[in-house]
């Protein structure tokens, strides 16, 4: 493992930030910390960094202790929020600066900062000021500067928050293409989680100080191994029913059946939006309900439909859409809603 | 619309004139009279003469005393730079109980009278023999400069971006090389105008110099006893020079830290 969290505690007063956090990002690997503002993933970020120092626990980078070494010991390229970039400095100035503080030879510093900067597409940008470039480019000066002196782990704190969304996705591919392409060991912060679908290997979800689940997007999406993480990553619908002999009630549905293995007593049920069928093409599901149409919301390539339940509650239906369908279905509408049981997903800690 | 704002910008245009008026207009009498053909202080003068320029050139005394000036000035400069900047660095970032408090205490000399605080250094110079030595007077002129420092410094590091020292950190950089690299150029402009401010407070001080310099005087203490003793419009061509060579210090200011004097006191 490139870099290894063990059991890491660290307090705040009376607040626990991190309640115990273990993770292994391997070599060469883009892992995502994803959560809600006040999850702890800062503070996590910030002791892999260096910047805190945990009341418990230990972090290691290449096998080597790192818990109590300063930040300039520890070979961590970090990129932050607000990007950081030295405003008296040049860009070439900024770059070279890692280089500079590990005393590389003049030729060596120049030779890397033109393959940084040819990296990230600013080559004959070298000469101007932080603040004569747009967001973007400054993002891009910020990561070279990161990567430039070949640090063992690369750290990404939210590094996409301040742009528009057309760049932030532009970036988002860029800086994911040459992760790969140069191997680098990455640890990723962010909030939100199609970024976090879109970037990673592996995501591990945290709420509270202690991380939920780790998988891959895939895994996590289909898969989620607690109501929280259901709930954050993607959109959901948490249907709460009683199991007994391998089938569920769940009001509006009637009986589902569930996988082998099922224990009896209250479960949670989670059904993606994308599964759910309705009107006439709801009929060739195997489970069906029926529901009053409460809200409905056009979003181009797919339309998104809030339904009133029979049996009370609401669900989220995505359904989508080809240019020459017609509209599904109308506001105040009751229509029959189906979907198939191999679309459910029974969350382990509902 | 463009017509009402065109007025109150005429109006504001007046009110910034006048006040230069009022600002400068010792200087249209102190230039005049230096330049006076007459013995004594008058006003308007009767005729242009050089001569005051070439009293003051000519006398080893005032040449002295603006020497020792220059160097008192010069080393109070050095001395509340070098206190006052890491004294602000522990102010503003210190989350000691009770920094608050320094903080106000800083000011202190500003608010107490120059008078008490010279009775008090001249008593504790008194017992150290430090009475009649230059650079007596500069250590005592660092106790006034330095609230201008702590002042002008501490509003530049409050406006400074901490998290670039973290990324500095990050980047390999130890603390040396943090404060000296990233911190301190950026404070530039701060730096400058405190500089500038503890040189000219140390060169134009009066009290304390009364007090302290005994019989080497400073420039300004020269200036006092020579209206005491001869009024002539020597003072006046001192004057001048005076205001020429603060000129200059204010040029240098400007060059060095583009925005100091400006930025600093806006913040």
């Amino acid at each position: 493992m490139e870099l290894s969290v063990k059991g890491i505690v660290r307090r705040f007063g009376q607040v626990v930030a991190l309640g115990g956090v273990d993770l292994d990002v391997a070599e060469g690997e883009f892992l995502t910390i994803l959560g809600p503002s006040g999850s702890g993933k800062t503070t996590l970020l910030k002791t892999v960094a260096g910047f805190e120092i945990p009341d418990e626990g230990r972090v290691l980078l290449g096998g080597e202790d790192v818990t109590l070494a300063p930040p300039r010991r520890r070979d961590v390229g970090m990129v932050f929020q607000n990007y950081a970039l030295f405003p008296h400095m040049s860009v070439a100035q900024n770059v070279a600066f890692p280089l500079e503080m590990r005393r590389r030879p003049r030729e060596e510093i120049a030779r890397r900062v033109a393959e940084a900067l040819r990296l990230v597409e600013l080559e004959g940008y070298g000469e101007r000021l932080p603040r004569q470039l747009s967001g973007g480019q400054q993002q891009r000066v910020a990561l070279a500067r990161a990567i430039v002196f070949g640090p063992r782990l690369l750290l990404l704190d939210e590094p996409f928050g301040a742009l528009d969304r057309k760049l932030r996705e532009a970036l988002q591919l860029e800086v994911r293409r040459l992760q790969r392409r140069l191997r680098l060991t990455t640890l990723f912060i962010t909030h939100d989680q199609e970024e976090a679908l879109i970037m990673s290997d592996r995501i591990a979800v945290m709420d509270k100080g202690r991380i939920e689940q780790v998988g891959p997007p895939g895994d996590l999406y289909a898969r989620p191994a607690t109501r929280f993480v259901a709930d954050f990553l993607g959109e959901s619908n948490l249907l709460d029913g009683a199991a007994r002999n391998r089938s569920a009630s769940i009001p509006g549905f009637g009986a589902v059946p569930l996988p082998a293995g099922q224990p009896d007593g209250p479960v949670t049920l989670l059904l993606r939006p994308e599964a759910l069928r309705v009107a006439a093409d709801a009929a060739a599901m195997p489970c069906r309900g029926q529901g009053r149409v409460v809200e409905t919301v056009f979003l181009g390539q797919s339309a998104k439909l809030r339904l009133a339940l029979d049996g009370g509650g609401e669900v989220l239906a995505r359904l989508s859409l080809r240019p020459s369908d017609p509209p599904p279905a109308r506001e105040g509408e009751t229509v029959a809603i189906g979907f198939a049981p191999e679309d459910l997903h029974v969350v382990p800690r509902g | 619309m463009r017509r009402r704002r065109g007025v109150s910008q005429i109006l504001l245009g007046l009110f910034a004139g006048l006040v230069f008026v009022f600002l400068l207009l010792p200087l249209a009498v102190v230039f005049p009279i230096s330049l006076s053909s007459a013995a004594y202080l008058q006003f308007p003068p009767p005729g242009f003469s050089w001569q005051w320029y070439q009293r003051y050139l000519d006398d080893p005394s005032w040449i002295d005393a603006t020497i020792r000036s220059v160097k008192v000035a010069s080393l109070c400069t050095v001395l509340a730079m070098g206190l006052g900047v890491p004294l602000t660095f522990f102010l503003v970032r210190s989350r000691l109980p009770g920094v608050r408090v320094l903080d106000r205490l800083a000011a202190a000399p500003i608010i107490v009278p120059t008078i008490i605080i010279s009775i008090a250094l001249y008593g504790v110079f008194a017992r150290l023999q430090l009475i009649g030595e230059w650079y007596g007077v500069a250590v005592a002129h660092t106790v006034l400069a330095l609230p201008f420092v702590v002042i002008l410094v501490s509003a530049g590091l409050r406006g400074f971006d901490e998290a670039q020292e973290q990324a500095a950190a990050g980047l390999g950089a130890g603390w040396p090389a943090i404060i000296w690299r990233v911190t301190l150029p950026q404070l530039r402009p701060s730096l400058v105008s405190a500089a500038f401010l503890s040189f000219i407070s140390s060169f134009d001080e009066l009290v304390l110099a009364m007090f302290l310099s005994g019989a080497s005087m400073t420039l300004p203490k020269k200036m006092f006893d020579n209206i005491m003793m001869e009024i002539d419009p020597t003072i006046a061509a001192v004057s001048v020079l005076q205001i020429l060579l603060v000129g200059v210090a204010l040029g240098l200011t400007s060059l060095f830290g583009r925005g100091a004097l400006t930025t600093t006191m806006t913040r």
